[in-house]
């Protein structure tokens, strides 16, 4: 409870923060649950709607689903004259005429909408297609939303989209977690994010990747911070790495198996031991304290 | 009777390219009049939709019959509809396999794969 | 040539550390890095000069020409992507722009054209005895797929003689790892021992079941939660998915990867067991008969 007074006390607004990283398996999930857990009243979107993982850890309770699609063109069979404008504008090949008759791709479709616009008989109209869904429940006091993406569909990004447009005007700190890489699907999850908090493992392949996400978040010009996962006694690249940069490191999370058991079994760790409660309770404060340095400094 | 067969050379002795929808050219090989005319695969330079858009070009060339390795399901989606029959092909050169096939040598081709957007998959 | 493609659903599960394992025992003449968005193989790759670098296209953008444009915003309305904004004038993000080309089809007085864009690198290393296919995705481009597909191309081009050809793929189960499937005759999917893994192996094997190709799988890091483990096991043995074995947990792994090296470089005991996963899935690769 201290921690909420501290927070309502400096009066701050309800802020987005994104947990991200680059590399897969350094721990943004592990971050973005206890993060939210130890909030108490939170939002948590998961975001990596190709391998959504919070879930498993929240196991939400009333859980209420909505289907996301996408709008794919159909053909109206008496109005087409084959002309096969539609065929020709199409820049991702979703459109055939054979034998007589227009036939659509769906997967292949990006529902840019084109081909309505340039049919001249007025013959495409679109329909519906699902493409996966936005699943939402609660666990204890935090919402939590996952987007899943059906396999197969080549995108997410219209799920990420519907997960964070529902929650613009949310009255709770929100923790996003993003999927891997810093492709489009990580773009557009750090898109309305106050802060990021980039998750980093001491080892080569980790650094590599934190580089490339740190020149996503400044090319977005996104406020960050960096969390060293897995630390050993040894000297870790990826410390070496933000100092080099003038990077602000957050927090040190040790390598530490009992909280690699508890992950792995999809528990909380904030929930199982004090000391991790601890532990997240002092990184939350630590965001909390550079959110407000940085609305401070830019109001 | 037109034979259309993906290439990775435009030349009869060329190997059949592995590749349907990405493949460099197309040999369309007329069986009366013995002529081989090559076809730039337009294709093969797409972001998406290779399979759709290489088919396409088969069917507006004419092709009665497609020899290929494998197909994608999209290919196959747009071949079907134009009744081209497509048989697979059993070694590498692109004269062989013609030669196959007018000895009616060569199968069906049965096994469809699902192709890049796994259309089919659950 | 015989394609050897490595996933694994999760990320951070050890592709690359099995990759290039299996490249240093096979001593490959042909392998590449798929995982275009962040590839790592290079980093414990010995090449000692710099690959030939080409510019991948993706996509073509638009770009609004201030001169012509007469602000009638009929371009931002119809964009799909919310790629159009105005500051001070029309202008494209780059970034969010699919190369539709809707934009310049409505354009009353053609403004806009879509134009070549540089979407990332194709990086080709080679010498006289091997090839090593790799490339890199600009941040935030939508266009993985094709560069997966041109990397793998590369590869093939370069290296017609090798008989094995090892493919260090990428995490998730979307448009990259797609494009990564197409032609190769199996997937080794390196499994997690932890619940998220779980279920993100599953997601994989299911992506993959729609390809004509063998499939096995492995777990690394198994002694981290031996139950989740023996539930992995179990799950094979009940879809009747060939089992390769187990890599535990090593320290010194971790070591040899930050020193630029593979695990079969030192001796440790990941190095040890990786041998046998590496014996086992070639079996299968080179055994004749269906997937």
């Amino acid at each position: 409870m201290k921690f909420m007074l501290d927070f309502t006390d400096t009066g701050a607004i309800n802020m987005r923060i994104a947990v991200l990283s680059g590399k897969g398996g350094t721990g943004k999930t592990l971050v973005s649950v206890n993060l939210a857990a130890v909030l108490k009243e939170s939002i948590y979107i998961d975001c990596d709607v190709e391998e959504p993982n919070g879930h498993l850890f929240f196991k939400p309770e009333g859980v209420r689903e909505e289907e996301i699609s996408v709008k794919i063109p159909i053909v109206d069979k008496e109005l087409c004259n084959g002309c096969r404008k539609c065929v020709d504008f199409c820049k991702f090949n979703a459109l055939a005429y054979i034998n007589n008759q227009l036939i659509v791709f769906d997967e292949v479709c990006h529902s840019c909408g084109g081909c309505i616009l340039v049919c001249p008989e007025k013959a495409l109209t679109e329909k519906e297609k699902v493409i996966g869904k936005v699943q939402k429940g609660t666990s204890e006091q935090v919402d939590i939303y996952t987007g899943i993406l059906n396999t197969g569909e080549s995108t997410g990004v219209p799920i990420i989209k519907k997960l964070l447009e529902e929650n613009l005007q949310a009255n709770k700190q929100t923790i996003i977690d993003c999927p891997p890489g810093s492709a489009c699907v990580v773009m557009e999850s750090i898109k309305d994010a106050d802060y990021c908090v980039l998750v980093a493992e001491p080892t080569l392949f980790g650094v590599h990747n934190l580089n490339m996400v740190y020149d996503l978040v400044k090319l977005f010009n996104k406020p960050f911070g960096v969390v060293l996962n897995k630390c050993l006694e040894e000297e870790n690249p990826a410390e070496k790495f933000c100092l080099e940069n003038n990077i602000k490191i957050l927090g040190h999370i040790p390598f530490d198996n009992e909280l690699g058991t508890l992950n792995s079994n999809a528990e909380i760790a904030v929930y199982k031991d004090k000391k991790y409660r601890d532990m997240f309770s002092s990184l939350l404060k630590t965001v909390k304290k550079e959110v407000q340095h940085e609305t401070t400094t830019n109001s | 009777m037109k034979i259309a067969i993906p290439v990775d050379e435009k030349t009869l002795e060329s190997n059949v390219c592995v590749s349907f929808g990405r493949t460099p050219y197309f040999l369309i090989y007329d069986v009366e009049t013995k002529e081989s005319i090559f076809i730039d695969n337009s294709a093969a330079t797409s972001t998406g939709g290779a399979g759709i858009k290489a088919a396409q070009i088969i069917v507006d060339n004419k092709a009665n019959v497609l020899l290929t390795p494998r197909l994608g399901k999209n290919a196959t989606d747009v071949l079907k509809p134009a009744k081209i029959k497509i048989y697979k092909t059993t070694t590498t050169s692109a004269k062989n396999n013609i030669d196959a096939f007018i000895a009616d040598k060569l199968a069906l081709l049965d096994e469809i794969h699902a192709g890049f957007h796994g259309h089919g998959g659950n | 040539m015989k394609q050897l493609l490595i996933l694994s659903g999760k990320g951070g599960t050890g592709k690359t550390t099995i990759a290039s394992a299996f490249i240093k025992l096979a001593d490959a003449k042909a392998y590449a890095d798929c995982d275009v968005d962040a590839p790592n193989l290079h980093l414990i790759t010995e090449w000692n000069h710099e690959p030939k670098k080409t510019d991948y296209y993706g996509l073509e953008k638009a770009k609004i020409n201030e001169e012509l444009c007469i602000e009638c915003d009929q371009c931002r309305q119809n964009c799909r992507f919310d790629a159009i904004s105005i500051n001070e004038k029309y202008t494209v993000d780059p970034y969010a722009c699919e190369g539709c080309s809707v934009c310049e089809y409505i354009c009353p007085v053609e403004a806009i054209t879509m134009t070549p864009a540089v979407d990332g690198d194709l990086m080709l290393y080679s010498d006289r005895k091997k090839v090593f296919s790799t490339g890199q995705l600009k941040m935030g481009s939508g266009t993985s797929g094709l560069l997966v597909t041109e990397v793998k191309n590369q590869m093939k081009e370069a290296a017609v003689d090798a008989e094995l050809a090892i493919i260090d793929g990428s995490p998730g189960i979307g448009c990259p790892v797609i494009a990564s499937l197409s032609g190769v005759d199996m997937v080794l999917i390196v499994a997690e021992p932890s619940i998220s893994g779980i279920s993100d192996m599953e997601r994989i094997i299911n992506t993959a079941a729609n390809f004509e190709t063998k499939i096995a799988v492995c777990i690394n890091k198994y002694d981290t939660n031996n139950e989740n483990t023996e539930t992995i096991e179990g799950f094979c043995q009940k879809h009747g998915l060939p089992f390769v074995g187990k890599i535990p947990f090593d320290s010194g792994a971790v070591k040899a990867i930050n020193n630029g090296q593979t695990i079969v470089d030192i001796d440790c005991t990941s190095g040890t067991a990786v041998k046998e996963v590496y014996h086992k899935t070639i079996n299968l690769l080179f055994e004749k008969g269906g997937g």
